[in-house]
């Protein structure tokens, strides 16, 4: 039973120091920011070196170091590093019961507005704004709002602009849709092309897509109502804490902020800036 | 800290463990349990039950605290690092989200030879890379008989993967924790 003296369980924090691949992770985001401007310096370590590896075992090297190398002189290799960097997984109307919650708490509250303006703050692919597009344009809202889509990666930007998703999507985000409290038939909102769903630029006509980079970039507008779901997870607190700032000068008093299932203002600077709506889908009301 | 991973079968292994911990079990527990997507957040209060320690469903940016066992919530990763919790939508890992993999190769790096890792029941090869991270990393690494367990798939991969440091029955699990755990605390007393 040696091993259990050797097994110390400390309580919760562990001091570290630093290792190789920590050291390389630092080194090649500092130089991609040079070199590129991308920024990726304050992201969260462990799932930032999760996609770093990902992209060192699909160049078929072993290490960062190698990645640097190659990242640095091949642009190509930049691009896929960038795209294994900043897409993340999305789906329509995700959780669908934030929708749902959506359309019976705030939606009453936008009515009152004569004009409502939408901040998607990282909208990766753009799934998340069609969804909510389809949301405020059965609700009987759209045609006073205007939404302002952003990400930092331009390429992502442009599939969101195009609205093409995958057929083989559409099943789980018709079930989505359905739960998230959709009141048409879903299959309305897009044409079937081959493997592709298109969706009907109508739902476009009010929304903005533009690059936006959260880690640098500064606030651009006044909004009502801000969706940030499932992007700040992969900052370390400090950027979050920065992003939040940004999003509460970008919000007017009783303005929202949807985050997602899984965040939480409760860890942050930010918790008496805000009243819980919905405690569950973390809709949040900024009181003062 | 302690990570656990399971799958097929987790459910009554967890219970069994938890009800061996006693109230004063202070080390932080981690625990990736498969689960469908779209499953709420009824896995923690079903725990509960059977626990004396507390159990919830772990929080982006949550600081870990003792004497809980937190459970990476359905259709997240769920990973550690400067002692919180940090939670991820990426791609599914060996077809799973959340991933035994992802939380152990983060708590790897994070703790080092500060972590002891258990591998439970399980259909699947999941945990076996995180099992190889931890010994990499100077942890510890239980495993539970094959032989007892419900699917003896995932103990199998990780016992074939790394170097176990202890192949244990579940009803042995609890009380080496406990005696782990009072170990540390009479050292810092005494």
């Amino acid at each position: 039973m040696r091993l259990i003296m050797k097994t110390t369980l400390p309580e919760s924090r562990a001091p570290r120091s630093l290792d190789v691949e920590e050291v390389e992770l630092s080194l090649l985001m500092e130089g991609i920011f040079q070199l590129h401007g991308f920024d990726f310096r304050d992201y969260s370590y462990p799932s930032l070196k999760r996609r770093v590896m990902k992209r060192v075992y699909g160049e078929n090297l072993t290490s960062i170091s190698a990645l640097q190398e190659k990242v640095f002189r091949d642009p190509a290799c930049m691009e896929r590093l960038l795209l294994d960097l900043s897409v993340n997984v999305t789906a329509m109307f995700r959780d669908p019961t934030f929708y749902a919650a959506f359309r019976a708490q705030v939606v009453p509250l936008l009515r009152t507005y004569p004009f409502v303006r939408v901040w998607h703050a990282g909208c990766s692919t753009g799934e998340e704004v069609y969804s909510i597009a389809i949301l405020l344009q059965e609700e009987g809202l759209y045609d006073r709002c205007r939404i302002y889509a952003t990400d930092m990666n331009e390429p992502v930007l442009d599939k969101a602009r195009k609205g093409i998703i995958p057929l083989a999507s559409m099943k789980e985000n018709t079930a989505n849709y359905l739960a998230g409290g959709g009141a048409a038939s879903f299959s309305d909102y897009y044409t079937a092309n081959y493997d592709s769903a298109i969706f009907h630029p109508s739902l476009t006509r009010n929304v903005v897509f533009a690059q936006h980079n959260l880690a640098i970039d500064g606030s651009f507008n006044l909004f009502n109502v801000i969706f940030c779901r499932n992007v700040m997870i992969y900052f370390n607190q400090q950027l979050q804490e920065r992003v939040l700032g940004l999003f509460h000068e970008s919000l007017g008093t009783f303005g929202i902020l949807g985050l997602g299932k899984k965040e939480s203002l409760k860890y942050t600077s930010f918790a008496s800036s805000y009243e819980e709506l919905n405690e569950v889908e973390r809709i949040y009301r900024r009181i003062r | 800290m302690i990570v656990i991973g399971t799958s097929l079968g987790g459910l009554q292994a967890l219970q069994q463990i938890l009800r061996d911990l006693p109230a004063g079990f202070t080390t932080p527990i981690a625990a990736v349990q498969h689960r469908h997507r779209s499953s709420q957040s009824i896995l923690a209060q079903h725990l509960q039950r059977s626990a004396k320690v507390r159990v919830r469903d772990a929080e982006n940016g949550m600081p870990i605290e003792k004497g809980t066992l937190y459970l990476a919530p359905a259709d997240y990763h769920l990973m550690v690092d400067d002692g919180r919790f940090l939670l991820s939508t990426e791609d599914l890992v060996r077809y799973s989200r959340p991933s035994i993999d992802v939380l152990f190769e983060s708590a790897a790096d994070a703790y080092r030879e500060n972590l002891l890792g258990i591998v439970l029941t399980g259909a699947n090869d999941d945990g076996s890379r995180g099992a190889k991270a931890i010994k990499r990393r100077g942890g510890t690494l239980i495993v539970q008989d094959p032989d007892e367990a419900e699917s003896p798939v995932m103990p199998l991969a990780a016992i074939a993967a790394a170097p176990v440091d202890m192949v244990m029955k579940l009803a042995e699990i609890g009380p080496y924790l406990t005696g782990c755990c009072h170990l540390e605390s009479s050292e810092k007393h005494g």
